[in-house]
């Protein structure tokens, strides 16, 4: 590669991203501000559809802002643009403009949350019925496999419940009660699905994910001092598609 | 082979609309980094479009011009796409928008040097290497007018083909917005192009410029195909005969009922075609 077209590529990134140069005599040309909006408008529009609860909560001129400020901090590096926004949700925590709104991150993570979801691979789902056929040695020995589609989240504020009504055009009910919140997302039958879970049920889809078995997960939920039944639980995570199958632990 | 006429842009609005479609030779073109999931449903809707019309595959991100090596993760997961839907076309653009591990959402330009001329033909090489057939590059609409160019567009564009084996995709909206914003004839480029090398051809609306009006038009790809675009298509298919043609609308999406009529508008320069067929 020569070194001549590298310069040129590395001023004309220069000149998108913090303006014209007198040195760089085509960046003065009007059509250098096309190239430069488009840019920056791409990864804010790409932003805006990959996080549209976000959006909505701000409005389009504090989102923009927002959003351009990201922009500017963490260029996307990837084409694949649906990817792009994994670093929003820590970088509106710690935007002082936008401190006020704790929530925020947390919706920004859900959103998110709902695009991997929806792209993850397609896998079967672990149906009740044949968790139910096992013994109870077998299941607690075995290995429950979280599905590639899901997703679990906790919050220390309500960021689900506000992310929920907005998702689904509701409003608010007031006052909102200021608790923790733990969310599941799933994709049974195609569609992206949410619930609400205890922290308990989070801490035993981590635990599973971590490859631990059934009553190593149990163990280590109970341990942490989350409140867990798995009698309780665990039918209702099958039920929403949480798990693809379940092996047998190799130990 | 199933014979490509006119084809649309495919948008997950119109996915069941595409899916029910029975026009005569009708297709439909995506943009292949929308659809590098592995799973879900939007893979699960491509792939059902797929059986029932042929695929174009059109690349937006591969940096064929970029400095930087081509994203060896991106090229794999492109070979992946066409080996799973193996699609009637593949295309991408004569332009960069990679720099320093960024990828900037837009198709950059650059002077056309001797030095550039390798490098693209490298990359394009290694980009038909990896998914076993040729592609298509696509003429980028230009805004700036820069210095340093060893060749036109023309020549270079037919270079890189002479020398790679890969086919020209012809942007007839580009020519026109490039030919306005640079000062140069569209009806000179459309009547120099190659026609042996065009494998498909992109027809598109633009904007002007809010500031600078009708001296800076943008490629924004959010109205019908204006017909100042249609007589440069009918000068060019006048010459060359028809080619699979693509009508583009990414933004401001109308009813797919009113894209299939600018489609029928298209299909109808195939009649005589067939007609001697």
């Amino acid at each position: 590669m020569s070194a001549e077209m590298h310069q040129f590529q590395s001023s004309f990134v220069r000149a998108l991203l913090q303006g014209p140069e007198p040195a760089l005599p085509w960046s003065h040309q009007p059509g250098f501000d096309v190239y430069r909006n488009t840019v920056l408008r791409g990864a804010i529009d790409a932003l805006a559809a990959n996080l549209p609860t976000v959006h909505r909560l701000l409005g389009d001129d504090a989102f923009d802002a927002a959003a351009g400020a990201f922009v500017r901090a963490q260029l996307p590096r990837d084409g694949r643009l649906v990817r792009y926004g994994a670093g929003l949700p820590e970088f509106l925590a710690a935007s002082a403009q936008l401190a006020e709104l704790d929530y925020l991150p947390g919706v920004a993570a859900l959103d998110l949350a709902w695009i991997e979801s929806h792209l993850a691979a397609d896998a079967p789902v672990l149906a009740t019925s044949d968790v139910f056929a096992l013994t109870a040695e077998q299941l607690l020995h075995g290995c429950l496999v979280p599905h590639p589609s899901a997703r679990w989240l906790s919050f220390p504020v309500p960021a689900f419940t506000i992310w929920r009504h907005e998702r689904a055009g509701q409003r608010l009910e007031e006052p909102l009660s200021w608790r923790t919140e733990s969310a599941l997302l799933t994709r049974p039958e195609g569609r992206v699905r949410w619930r609400a879970i205890d922290a308990g049920e989070a801490e035993f889809l981590a635990a599973c994910a971590s490859g631990r078995s059934c009553d190593d997960a149990l163990e280590s939920v109970l341990a942490g001092g989350s409140g867990f039944d798995l009698a309780l639980s665990l039918p209702r995570l099958l039920q929403a598609g949480a798990f693809t199958r379940i092996d047998s632990d190799p130990s | 082979m199933t014979l490509l006429g006119a084809g649309l842009g495919l948008k997950p609005e119109h996915y069941e609309e595409a899916l029910r479609c029975s026009a005569d030779a009708m297709w439909f073109e995506v943009h292949a980094e929308n659809y590098m999931a592995v799973g879900g449903p939007r893979r699960t809707w491509l792939e059902a479009i797929r059986r029932e019309h042929p695929l174009s595959l059109h690349g937006v991100s591969l940096s064929l011009a970029g400095a930087e090596p081509i994203d060896a993760r991106a090229l794999q997961a492109l070979a992946a796409l066409v080996r799973e839907l193996q699609p009637a076309l593949v295309s991408e653009h004569l332009a960069w928008s990679r720099f320093a591990s960024a990828y900037l959402p837009d198709l950059l330009p650059f002077p056309r040097s001797r030095a550039m001329l390798a490098l693209v033909c490298a990359h394009v090489a290694e980009v038909q290497d990896a998914i076993g057939r040729p592609i298509a590059i696509e003429n980028p609409s230009h805004y700036l007018r820069l210095e340093g160019h060893d060749f036109d567009e023309i020549e270079f564009l037919a270079a890189i083909a002479r020398r790679t084996g890969c086919a020209l995709l012809l942007d007839i909206n580009n020519v026109h917005v490039s030919a306005v914003n640079t000062g140069t004839s569209a009806a000179d480029y459309v009547d120099r192009f190659p026609a042996e090398l065009v494998s498909e051809i992109h027809l598109a609306g633009h904007r002007q410029d809010p500031v600078h009006g009708a001296r800076l038009l943008i490629d924004s790809h959010d109205a019908p195909v204006p017909a100042v675009v249609w007589g440069l298509f009918d000068r060019f298919v006048e010459r060359a005969g028809p080619r699979p043609t693509l009508i583009e609308r990414d933004a401001a999406l109308p009813a797919f009922s009113v894209l299939m009529q600018e489609r029928e508008a298209a299909q109808r320069r195939f009649a005589p075609l067939e007609e001697t067929a």
